[in-house]
């Protein structure tokens, strides 16, 4: 198990190597990502506290003793507790870590134990003080691992989610008749020469394709479209009457590897 | 070479969405136990995508296919959480939770003397201060109800006609039980202060607790003071003492005197200690708020002081008891 670091010295993902020699990595959370998690657990908690009261106030008329008490421990209750059963039941995930798309995982890559998940909650304490988190936000920023002190007692780290898809080429690059994968061995150069990054962002200008301003469009496609020609040159009949859009549905087509002429 | 992605793909969707599926449930039911087939498959699943994971980075082809990648990266990673996860599933069984609670006190016993030890010690500085100077009272015990005379609070107590807690018991138990469950706590968690926090923690109460006692001692009031004290004391204090354990050990894990093994590995075996140290206490504070508010602050001769200190007593007894032997094999 290693970690990935920053220029600054901090990691920016826990790597681990798995017995069978794969390798896997959790991108480790900001700590202002998992600020804005707090902030929305800091809301739900402060919404489920104040629906108690209600009912309490209700049950008040019964009797104002026992509905101060009993509303007392369960505001305490609910304080202690939202995290700890959330992260148990949504396996490391609260409300704001599922909506920024984070999650408590155990820093070995193991499955998470509830005694892991109690302990860091209980250490919030700690991390809270004096106020607004400052002892555990100075902790995550000097932290090589993001770490606030709840985590590092309970062998955890917060990692950001990834939900990796093919994507859907036959809504944004429909098969049709593909005039470059009648070159095949142009076709395999520019598979070959396409940087991941240029792909990535080719693959999500298409998908995105009807919520662009028609000018911006245009000149956005025209920008990837000088990239890729860039990278392999296609005969001239290969590229005639080929706008730049139908450009680059058949260079995504020939780069998935799924065109034929 | 080259992988023809979207043709691999095709081919290898099916195992992936089969393992996608089986993680899910897993996910859905953590309690669930496999049977051996089901095992025998999620680790053929698991095999086979960190094979297609490999066969994407040997090939390069997750500079093409980014996505892709990821997606495989977090099967692989979720399912080797389930296959390689070498400590007991937790399971609820009632008993074992109970019996965890003195099992771990005792596995960790030279904690709990330590942590007795410096509130003891707190205890003989708050006699010491309050012995040297009586007028450092408000400063050691910094409560309006404690600043009085003793003999003064004992006379008033006694003679009280009526029920100064009549239509508040129950919110002040729970004043009470949250206040010393939070500190309890606190107690725990300042042990990642490498135990500093917790001995500030442990010596202070002890402070409180010796002067307090010493004023009514000297005062002549140490029945009052043991029938006042002694049904909710008999376990709040000793719950506190065992918040203490639980940062001390905690400390002790961080620190690793002796112990060549990595802090995290240290860390993750007492984690359930501490759990059930913590957990075991809390649920004694609940019963001493109860007793504090419905019992403690009736004295003679609503209740007798014997009756109350015979019930202290029990409890201190029923208590050690429980922690001493419950569970043991």
């Amino acid at each position: 198990m290693s970690f990935a670091e920053k220029p600054g010295g901090r990691k920016s993902a826990l790597v681990i190597e798995t017995p069978e020699g794969v390798t896997f990595s959790y991108e480790l959370a900001t700590p202002f990502l998992r600020m804005l998690a707090w902030a929305v657990d800091a809301a739900a908690i402060a919404a489920a506290s104040d629906a108690v009261g209600t009912v309490f106030r209700e049950m008040g008329k019964l009797s104002s003793d026992w509905a101060n008490g009993i509303a007392a421990v369960s505001f305490f209750v609910i304080q202690i507790g939202y995290g700890m059963a959330l992260e148990w039941r949504w396996r490391g995930q609260t409300l704001g870590k599922r909506i920024f798309g984070l999650r408590v995982v155990d820093a070995q890559g193991l499955r998470l134990e509830f005694s892991q998940i109690a302990l860091r909650n209980l250490l919030r304490l700690v991390d809270l003080l004096p106020a607004l988190y400052l002892v555990g936000g100075i902790a995550a920023f000097a932290s090589r691992n993001a770490q606030r002190l709840g985590d590092f007692a309970a062998n955890t780290i917060v990692a950001r989610e990834r939900a990796g898809r093919l994507p859907n080429l036959e809504r944004i690059a429909p098969a049709r008749y593909n005039s470059l994968a009648a070159y095949p061995h142009l076709a395999a150069r520019l598979r070959s020469r396409a940087n991941a990054e240029a792909v990535a962002i080719l693959t999500r200008a298409l998908e995105l394709r009807d919520g662009y301003d028609p000018t911006a469009r245009v000149a956005l496609y025209a920008e990837l479209a000088d990239y890729f020609r860039s990278l392999v040159e296609f005969p001239a009949a290969a590229l005639e009457g080929l706008t730049d859009e139908q450009y680059l549905r058949g260079a995504l087509r020939v780069i998935y590897g799924t065109a034929r002429a | 070479m080259i992988l023809d992605v979207a043709r691999f793909a095709a081919a290898e969707r099916p195992y992936w969405d089969e393992l996608s599926a089986t993680l899910e449930k897993l996910d859905g039911d953590p309690e669930r136990r496999m049977l051996l087939a089901e095992v025998e498959r999620l680790h053929y699943l698991y095999e086979r995508a960190s094979a297609d994971l490999s066969r994407m980075d040997t090939f390069a082809t997750f500079a093409i296919a980014p996505g892709l990648r990821a997606y495989l990266e977090s099967l692989v990673s979720r399912a080797y959480m389930e296959i390689h996860e070498t400590r007991a599933p937790v399971r609820i069984r009632w008993k074992q939770v109970a019996l965890a609670f003195p099992r771990a006190f005792r596995r960790h016993l030279p904690a709990f003397a330590l942590s007795l030890g410096i509130t003891l010690l707190g205890c003989g500085m708050g006699w010491f201060a309050l012995r040297q100077d009586p007028r450092s009272k408000a400063v050691l015990m910094p409560f309006p109800g404690l600043t009085g005379s003793p003999a003064e609070r004992v006379a008033k107590e006694e003679q009280a006609q009526h029920d100064r807690y009549q239509g508040v018991k129950a919110s002040f138990a729970a004043q009470l039980m949250t206040h010393n469950i939070q500190v309890t706590v606190m107690a725990l968690a300042f042990g990642i202060t490498f135990g500093v926090g917790t001995v500030i923690l442990l010596f202070y109460n002890g402070v409180i607790l010796g002067a307090v006692a010493t004023d009514y001692i000297v005062a002549g009031q140490g029945v009052f003071l043991a029938g006042w004290l002694l049904p909710h004391g008999s376990i709040e204090i000793p719950a506190i003492l065992l918040g203490g354990q639980a940062g001390l050990v905690l400390a002790g894990a961080l620190i690793g005197w002796g112990d060549q093994t990595s802090r995290s590995r240290r860390l993750r075996a007492v984690a359930r200690d501490l759990l059930a140290i913590v957990a075991g206490a809390a649920a004694l504070l609940v019963w001493a708020g109860m007793v504090e508010s419905f019992i403690s602050q009736y004295h003679q001769p609503v209740i007798p002081y014997a009756v109350k200190i015979a019930f202290g007593l029990c409890e201190l007894t029923a208590l050690t008891f429980f922690l001493g032997w419950a569970g043991r094999e």
